[in-house]
């Protein structure tokens, strides 16, 4: 598929899921034809980085389900510090576990899981739905019932797919990028590259075409997170995004500069 | 050899938190509190796991000698063999700290890092603190937003907070903050100054022991070479 393909599958309202971790393996080649998109009303759920940043700074995440929004090298996602500070965007505040468990939780097709995290933490007031839950064993124990956090679409992003929809990472870590999938009704995957057949260790095959629903070759796709091994973050680049998204103007240069075209114009660009 | 600089008192007393722990994760947040850990595993505590800050366990040469990626720490994480040390924008009398935002949640006035793992760890294994600069904006009376719980809210074990100051715990049975050493060259009363609520305060008031010279050798020829350390504590 094209990544415009892909984007054409969401409407407005939905809630999608982004794989990923912070400035690490984002699926960045579908975040920037989202906003070429007219789409609105997103809630976003993710370990977040610049992929939350972009789409906050489109105004079309109103929503966002995350524990913290990074760019790792540089601690703070700064155009969602600045939308919580104007009280544009609106954040349901998770632990780092609960947002695992409620993934965990959809893609087992469970109403909740228990979890130990949150309890006696702000989290639970920020959150006045969430519930608790009294183990029904000997036990006893009191504990978060974390409810499953059901996606409409997922999107990750690979090394190396085939063009079934079978998905590889080469990285370090498969971050939650299967459980992303298993919890939306529909998953697409961006790629490095589509491979006629793939290879390499067996534990690197972490999606399976039971899962996705679509395949786009985008190569540089993750750029300027970091794809390892077949490329680090862009730190330079990175660093330009975040100077630009302390001042309006110069965010608006940066805008024209890298994200107004189409990915073929933006990877000219950073070249 | 020169006298032990501040920083170099904080690493040593950073890596004590860690003493005694055994074949657990050990979890520095900053640089001091990393050193830390590194300087307890080569000397005194010779079974901690350390990471890469990625996904691979390493040994204090940086040699691989483990996979652990997110997945797998939140699974020593609720399985409890982790401790670690976190920051802390906010933190008050019974632990309760803040990473999350500074002002009104709804609408902060700074937003900070979300709360990450912190009420997760804190209801599942040790976690310590390292605060670099020991103020009354960080030693407050209430917190922003309760992030690490504290001991009036369920906290599992909260070790030690060590500051640019001194070290401080949690004495029983009140479970309240409490002054366990002042550094050297520091006085209690600018500890006292420095903290936004009353501190239970022993009599006499240890001081935090100096680093041994095999120590002070390991910090300044093999982990921090560059004294980077100096700079956290400006």
């Amino acid at each position: 598929m094209k990544v415009e393909e892909i984007v054409g599958e969401l409407r407005d309202g939905m809630t999608i899921g982004i794989g990923g971790w912070g400035s690490r393996r984002k699926p960045m080649a579908l975040v920037r034809a989202i906003l070429r998109a007219p789409l609105r009303d997103l809630t976003i759920v993710s370990y977040a980085g610049p992929d939350v940043g972009l789409l906050v700074s489109s105004g079309q995440a109103t929503r966002v389900v995350t524990g913290f929004a990074s760019l790792d090298s540089i601690a703070l996602e700064p155009h969602f510090r600045r939308a919580r500070q104007a009280g544009t965007v609106e954040l349901t505040e998770l632990d780092e576990g609960m947002l695992h468990w409620g993934l965990l939780a959809a893609a087992h097709r469970l109403p909740f899981l228990p979890i130990r995290a949150g309890l006696g933490s702000g989290v639970l007031e920020v959150n006045p739905g969430l519930r608790t839950v009294r183990s029904p064993y000997a036990d006893g124990e009191e504990l978060v019932a974390m409810p499953a956090l059901r996606l409409d679409v997922a999107l990750v992003h690979m090394n190396r797919a085939d063009a079934a929809g079978n998905g590889q990472y080469l990285g370090p870590d498969p971050y939650f990028d299967d459980l992303f999938c298993l919890a939306a009704e529909r998953a697409y995957v961006s790629c490095e590259r589509i491979v006629p057949a793939l290879d390499g260790p067996p534990q690197t095959l972490l999606l399976n075409r039971a899962m996705v629903h679509g395949v786009a070759e985008t190569p540089n796709g993750a750029h300027f997170t970091s794809c390892v091994p077949d490329y680090g973050r862009d730190e330079a680049f990175q660093a330009r995004y975040a100077a630009a998204a302390a001042d309006a103007g110069a965010w608006a240069e940066f805008r024209a500069a890298y994200l107004d075209g189409d990915e073929a114009s933006y990877q000219k660009a950073v070249r | 050899m020169n006298e032990p600089t501040r920083a170099e008192v904080c690493v040593v007393a950073c890596a004590e938190a860690w003493r005694g722990d055994g074949a657990i994760l050990a979890s520095p947040m900053g640089l001091i509190p990393t050193l830390g850990a590194r300087l307890a595993r080569l000397t005194f505590a010779p079974d901690l796991l350390l990471t890469d800050g990625e996904a691979y366990l390493v040994d204090p040469a940086g040699a691989m000698e483990g996979w652990l990626p997110y997945a797998k720490v939140f699974t020593m994480l609720a399985a409890g063999r982790r401790h670690v040390m976190m920051g802390a924008a906010q933190i008050d009398r019974y632990g309760n700290q803040n990473i999350s935002v500074i002002g009104p949640w709804k609408r902060p006035k700074a937003q900070l890092l979300g709360v990450r793992g912190a009420p997760g760890n804190t209801v599942n294994h040790p976690v310590s603190y390292w605060v670099p600069r020991h103020s009354p904006r960080v030693f407050v009376d209430r917190v922003d937003m309760v992030c690490g719980v504290g001991y009036d809210r369920g906290a599992h074990e909260l070790r030690v907070v060590v500051t640019d100051l001194a070290v401080l715990d949690f004495g029983r049975p009140e479970r309240v903050m409490r002054v366990r050493s002042v550094h050297p060259g520091a006085a209690v009363d600018d500890v006292v100054a420095a903290t936004g609520f009353p501190l239970t305060i022993p009599d006499p008031v240890p001081v935090t022991r100096w680093p041994t010279a095999g120590e002070l050798d390991l910090i300044r020829t093999r982990l921090d070479p560059a004294g980077a350390r100096e700079a956290e504590l400006r």
